[in-house]
């Protein structure tokens, strides 16, 4: 028995995964630690570029956290640690030597509560672009505008750059924070349960953007939500207990797992 | 399935005993308690209205038409204002919040985002609790070792450092608590663009947290208006016009309170009362500022 129908229903019509595609994140031998637990147990996973490669599981299983080395965003925490390597684009960004801030312009993150800054949508847009180039004014309109656009919230908001962007609703918060991400210009977005906060309809249109965000960058997105893994990604990796259990394309994972494990849990029989 | 199945028996069970005699003992123990809680908030405001009308009453006999226009009168002598410590009371406040806010605020910031988890940063913080409930007349005895006795003088500078130093711990304290409150998302969201951390903090988390620390500094400088005895031991007082020269002692009207309600001279008392009337108001408008800044916050 493969995936239930609910599931299986999200795989048609969807664009079929690239296996060709580059290698833009390679994980290698990657163990992670929250002081004294042991998080991530050597991991080993590749993303591939321009596809959408989900990471799904029961809570606690290091969905999550695999996600959050990609950034490096763990090392705010001083108990939290990675041990192993990840390559992007060939360089190990677990490095020291690694400027942070550099790499987190590279790989951008939306989060799974909305975190608009308290500022106007304009600003919150520009937060990033103004951090590392020293753009004339009109340009930075120009970058904020197609960002807003890249995010489809400029027609809701080109009346009200100037206003607060707390005053969005969630869907549109969301959206600006992608917006904001995809301002910079990364490489790579991290979805971390980026719809998990939001309504169906929000949700929907979140989905459609990733979809086409494809086009230009490298996604991984955490989520809890299956048939979403199965509408919008093209890969799938399935974890439990901090170790990876399987990978691969999203049908073959849904349609013909390999792993026990991964087949009760597409079926629901645990998670 | 299962769950439906469970559902109906444990709603049952859920419900209490339908026994009149626990309701009743409830009702008796809720009805004693909301008498009680009720009483000891009329006995509150009972007393707390009747110092404010006392207040009203004397201070507005003491009002006259040179009040705001006149300094201290001397002693025997008729009429005279409390211009010069109405004067002396801005003058040292601004000069001990000014100096207080961005020590307070500084501090502040690195107790909640640098010093988290640091020995260093526990030490402060109880230092910090410490001095925000030290007795203010110690202050005002360390300022005066420290400052009028070398300086051989009372000078407003050292009544401006002794409001300083009361009013450090508490935009300490507020600036942390408002701080804390910001969500950690925030600063991950942040980090995450590549800011680096002063750049999160200056951009992002004192401006989430910007309405608090206003409130917090609007709160100490309420609450080193009313000084009077760090004031004793540094600004003291002087009667004459306020000649803007704050190496010598200065007028203000905490000081001006205390030895004018004391004085045997019924214009000096009705000063007295007038000054104190002027303070509470001040202190009042200060507060209701404060609560409106957070209200304007909310509503954003």
């Amino acid at each position: 028995m493969s995936a239930s129908p609910a599931v299986s229903a999200q795989l048609s019509g969807r664009s079929q995964a690239n296996a060709n595609a580059p290698v833009r994140i390679a994980v290698k031998n990657l163990d992670f630690y929250y002081g004294s637990f042991h998080g991530l147990k050597n991991v080993n996973l590749n993303f591939h570029d321009r596809q959408v490669t989900a990471l799904i599981g029961p809570s606690g299983c290091g969905k999550s956290t695999l996600l959050r080395t990609f950034n490096r965003i763990y090392s705010l925490y001083p108990e939290q640690r990675a041990d192993g390597e990840i390559l992007l684009d060939g360089q190990n960004i677990l490095d020291p030597k690694v400027d942070l801030n550099e790499l987190r312009a590279r790989v951008g993150m939306v989060f799974q509560k909305p975190t608009p800054f308290p500022m106007s949508i304009y600003d919150n847009v520009a937060f990033g672009l103004r951090l590392y180039e020293r753009l004339p004014k009109a340009d930075l309109d120009l970058r904020v505008e197609e960002s807003l656009r890249k995010a489809a919230l400029w027609d809701e908001v080109k009346d009200k750059l100037k206003q607060s962007g707390m005053g969005l609703s969630g869907g549109q918060q969301q959206r600006l924070c992608i917006a904001r991400t995809v301002a910079q210009r990364p490489e790579v977005i991290l979805f971390d349960e980026p719809t998990s906060a939001l309504d169906p309809i929000s949700t929907g249109r979140i989905e459609e953007l990733i979809e086409q965000l494809r086009d230009e960058f490298t996604i991984a997105i955490v989520t809890h939500n299956m048939q979403q893994a199965a509408r919008i990604s093209q890969f799938t990796a399935f974890m439990y207990l901090g170790e990876l259990v399987e990978f691969g394309p999203t049908t073959r994972i849904f349609m013909n797992p390999e792993k026990r494990q991964t087949q009760d849990y597409i079926t629901g029989r645990f998670g | 399935m299962n769950a439906a199945n469970t559902l109906t028996p444990a709603v049952t069970q859920g419900r209490p005993p339908s026994g009149g005699r626990v309701r009743s003992g409830r009702r008796v123990a809720d009805r004693t308690l909301r008498i009680a809680c009720t009483l000891a908030t009329l006995l509150g405001a009972v007393v707390l209205g009747s110092i404010l009308l006392m207040l009203i009453i004397e201070g507005l006999r003491g009002f006259s038409a040179t009040l705001l226009t006149q300094p201290t009168p001397g002693p025997g002598s008729e009429g005279g204002g409390i211009a010069n410590a109405v004067l002396g009371s801005l003058v040292l406040t601004f000069i001990g919040i000014v100096v207080a806010t961005p020590i307070g605020v500084m501090a502040g910031t690195y107790l909640a985002e640098y010093g988290r988890g640091s020995k260093l940063a526990d030490v402060i913080r109880f230092l910090n609790d410490v001095l925000l409930s030290a007795p203010s007349i110690l202050i005002g005895l360390f300022v005066y070792t420290l400052m009028v006795r070398p300086m051989g003088s009372y000078s407003g500078w050292a009544g401006g450092v002794a409001l300083a130093i009361i009013a450090t711990p508490v935009i300490v304290r507020t600036t942390e608590d408002m701080l804390r409150l910001v969500p950690g998302s925030l600063r991950e969201a942040g980090a995450a663009l590549g800011a680096p951390p002063s750049r999160v903090i200056m951009s992002v988390t004192w401006r989430a947290a910007s309405a608090g620390i206003v409130t917090g500094v609007i709160l100490a400088l309420a609450r080193i208006a009313g000084e009077t005895a760090p004031l004793l031991f540094t600004a003291l007082n002087n009667n004459s016009w306020f000649s803007a020269n704050l190496m010598g002692g200065i007028a203000n009207l905490p000081v001006m309170i205390y030895q004018f309600a004391l004085s045997p001279y019924p214009n000096w008392q009705g000063l007295a009362w007038a000054g104190a009337l002027l303070i509470t108001v001040a202190i009042l408008a200060l507060s209701m500022v404060a609560r409106l800044v957070v209200k304007s916050e909310r509503a954003r």
